[in-house]
């Protein structure tokens, strides 16, 4: 044994928890309280940079397990939630100031959850949606599997996102929880499933000769004397309607209007 | 090593911080336990961490993903130590804080390691009784591992200096250890 193998074992462990101490003094720590919102019991953090990560478990162990490994500080116990950020919860309704931080996923990632933060409440739009405003039309299993990484559902709404055949479709917190979410808000998920099962992809106007995504505002507003279904773009095209700027249905639908 | 981290503070300090505490605690524990001048060994790790997060912010992107993280840490965490021991009403010194890293050898012998544990508490003592400049050489190039070149760049010293004070300094260890009769077992 030479003095300098012996030397090694010299290296010291920090006292326990020094890792967590030290990053609560530099202010990297979040707090955590648990909700008991409208689909279960959710374990909700926040931090330096806004809200961390919503998860739907009954079991704190199990959140900062999660916690641990999607955000890395430390957790502490908090009285109760913000009171914007429980009513943004409650009432899936977000204001645009609410703060989330999403920079430990990719570019990739960070714009799918941009995109679908920008679905209204109350609507619903396709993955293939999705994957195409973002300019990348060919990932659609890659949105779905990045809409999976959400780490704040909710408050990033991609429950908003569904099938094209107007099946529901997968969810972080699983398919009921993600139906009772879009029902809350006033979706009716049966009858946009009855019209996607009968093939209807649009529902136009006949009075402005504008056709939308059949969850669209707009499209919600038609009365049924006016309502016309599309089966495809090319039917639309053909009766002469045009794309809603609002839900944008298709690739070359007219950019939103920056104004009014 | 270090490249990914340098990355990530680069994009975003406070993102890859934490990963940065916990990939050099340990470093910086030891350095301030054995290479320090006394003083609570948890405050001072703490400070040097507050005052690395601090500096970080200050720092642009280019400079951060050219830091050289660990000789970085160790300078500030000699500097944080030299200060709380001039400013400080010379309080004990608290070596032994905090626990031995090394896992123990689950084969080996309760005596083997009730000897290896002794001879590492003889030479801890012989290490704490160096001269300041010998004992952070040796610290750094010998308990924590640093190549000299990085050992050499935290201490601000040309690197021909500080093989030159490690090699006094474990001719001292081993002096000592020799002088109360461990030399056989420290080769």
């Amino acid at each position: 044994m030479s003095p300098v193998s012996v030397l090694r074992g010299l290296v010291l462990e920090p006292s326990p928890g020094f890792v967590d101490r030290t990053l609560t003094a530099v202010g990297l720590v979040d707090d955590y309280a648990v909700l008991d919102g409208p689909a279960g019991r959710w374990h909700v953090s926040w931090g330096p940079r806004g809200v961390s990560l919503v998860v739907a478990t009954e079991d704190p162990a199990e959140f900062a397990r999660v916690h641990a490994g999607r955000v890395g500080r430390p957790l502490r116990a908090a009285a109760g939630l913000p009171v914007a950020l429980e009513r943004a919860l409650r009432t899936q309704r977000v204001p645009k100031g609410l703060r989330v931080e999403l920079s430990r996923l990719s570019s990739f990632e960070q714009a799918v959850l941009a995109k679908a933060r920008e679905i209204p409440r109350g609507e619903i739009r396709p993955y293939a949606w999705v994957a195409r405003e973002i300019g990348r039309p060919a990932a659609v299993r890659a949105v779905g599997t990045a809409l999976g990484r959400n780490p704040v559902p909710v408050l990033i709404p991609c429950h908003r996102v569904v099938r094209a055949d107007g099946r529901i479709g997968e969810y972080v917190f699983g398919s009921a929880a993600k139906r009772a979410l879009l029902q809350h808000e006033g979706v009716d998920t049966e009858e946009l499933a009855r019209l996607a099962a009968t093939g209807v992809r649009y529902l136009g106007s006949d009075t402005t000769a504008v056709f939308c995504l059949p969850s669209c505002r707009d499209a919600r507003r038609i009365g049924a004397a006016h309502r016309v279904a599309f089966r495809d773009e090319r039917a639309a095209r053909a009766a002469r309607y045009r794309p809603c700027r609002h839900c944008r249905p298709v690739a070359d639908s007219a950019p939103p209007r920056l104004t009014g | 090593m270090d490249t990914d981290l340098t990355g990530a503070l680069a994009d975003d300090v406070d993102g890859a911080f934490p990963d940065l505490v916990r990939a050099h605690a340990r470093l910086v524990w030891t350095v301030l336990a054995r290479a320090g001048a006394g003083g609570e060994v948890e405050d001072l790790a703490q400070e040097v961490f507050v005052r690395a997060h601090r500096a970080l912010h200050g720092y642009d992107a280019d400079r951060r993903r050219a830091l050289a993280v660990r000789s970085w840490l160790v300078t500030l965490a000699l500097n944080i130590a030299r200060n709380a021991a001039r400013s400080a009403t010379r309080r004990p010194r608290t070596v032994g804080l905090g626990t031995v890293a090394e896992p123990s050898d689950p084969g080996e012998a309760p005596e083997a390691a009730a000897l290896r544990s002794a001879t590492r508490a003889r030479l801890a003592t012989a290490l704490a009784a160096l001269p300041p400049a010998q004992r952070a050489a040796v610290v750094l190039r010998h308990v924590l591992g640093l190549p000299y070149a990085e050992a050499a760049a935290a201490l601000g010293l040309p690197v021909g200096t500080v093989k030159a004070q490690v090699s006094r300094g474990v001719s001292a260890l081993r002096a000592d250890l020799g002088a109360t009769g461990e030399r056989e077992e420290l080769g």
